[in-house]
């Protein structure tokens, strides 16, 4: 199944809900416009939604790895949540687990940088 | 049953979905569980991805060649590009080694193939090409009584 992203924006916050097959070829589909977005709106927080998400390779852990630095930078932050039992896999190998933030739900994310 | 199937595609990135459902149909008789069919999406997408990304460094009308393999309870891929090729292929294997971090590349497909596959041999020959070879014994796929 293709790739498509949806994007909310509150206040300085980013919410991505992914869909479908999140691989190379839509990694370099969606990461000029992701960047645009988050430069014009000056996000300085980002919240995944993974529940929709049905595969993922390591070109979707380059694209978070990337933004996650990036965020880092302005002194912000990257949730991720409604992630898979697949994808929790690909973050525990790549060391991803251990510096993202980690909710169950969006309204989680949402409530924890107080944009609920 | 053994079965066996050969593929060659266009190095364009359109050919990783391509080369994941490919797999996935391939083994769909032999009733795989959700968890083994997504682990050989997983490796393929990663051995197709490297050899678009880096074999042909982005080229988009050369070839990338697919192997699939069931014998007994053991499931081969293989995947091959005529591409650049690898001077070392140990440090080409170790985690975290990238030579293309500006494409925000981490590093990991390699990692992923060992750890989802049984085996994972890489051959390559600098200007040549590579050949990726892996294996995975299926544990949903039964034994044939004779
Ligand atoms: N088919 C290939 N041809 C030439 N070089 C390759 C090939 N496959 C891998 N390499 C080399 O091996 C390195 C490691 O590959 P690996 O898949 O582990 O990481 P990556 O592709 O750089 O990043 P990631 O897979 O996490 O996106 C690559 O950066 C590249 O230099
Ligand atoms: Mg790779």
């Amino acid at each position: 199944m293709a790739f498509t992203v949806q994007a909310e924006i509150k206040k300085n916050v980013l919410l991505l809900r992914m869909q479908g097959e999140l691989d190379h070829h839509a990694t370099e589909k969606i990461r000029e416009e992701l960047l645009n977005l988050m430069e014009e709106h000056d996000i300085t927080h980002l919240v995944l939604n993974l529940e929709e998400l049905e595969f993922m390779d390591s070109s979707g852990l380059g694209l978070m790895l990337g933004r996650y630095k990036h965020l880092q930078k302005k002194n912000g932050s990257m949730i991720i949540c409604a992630i898979s039992e697949p994808v929790k896999r690909l973050f525990e190998m790549s060391g991803l687990f251990r510096i993202m933030i980690i909710e169950s739900s969006e309204d989680q994310a949402l409530m924890r940088l107080g944009v609920a | 049953m053994n079965n066996e199937a050969v593929f060659k595609f266009r190095s364009i990135s359109e050919n990783e979905a391509f080369a994941r459902m490919v797999v996935a149909s391939f083994i769909a008789p032999y009733d795989p569980t959700i968890g083994e069919l997504t682990d050989l999406k997983t490796v393929v997408s990663e051995a197709v991805t490297n050899a678009i990304i880096h074999g042909y460094d982005g080229k988009n009308d050369q070839w990338v060649y697919m192997t699939l393999l069931m014998e007994e309870n053991v499931l081969t891929i293989e995947v091959r590009d005529e591409g650049i090729g690898m001077s070392d292929i140990e440090e080409a294997m170790q985690p975290l080694y990238t030579t293309k971090p500006e494409m925000e590349r981490s590093g990991m497909g390699f990692t992923i193939m060992e750890h989802f596959m049984d085996a994972v041999e890489v051959t390559s020959v600098s200007t040549q090409g590579t050949t990726i070879r892996m294996s995975k014994h299926l544990a949903s796929v039964q034994a044939e009584c004779h």
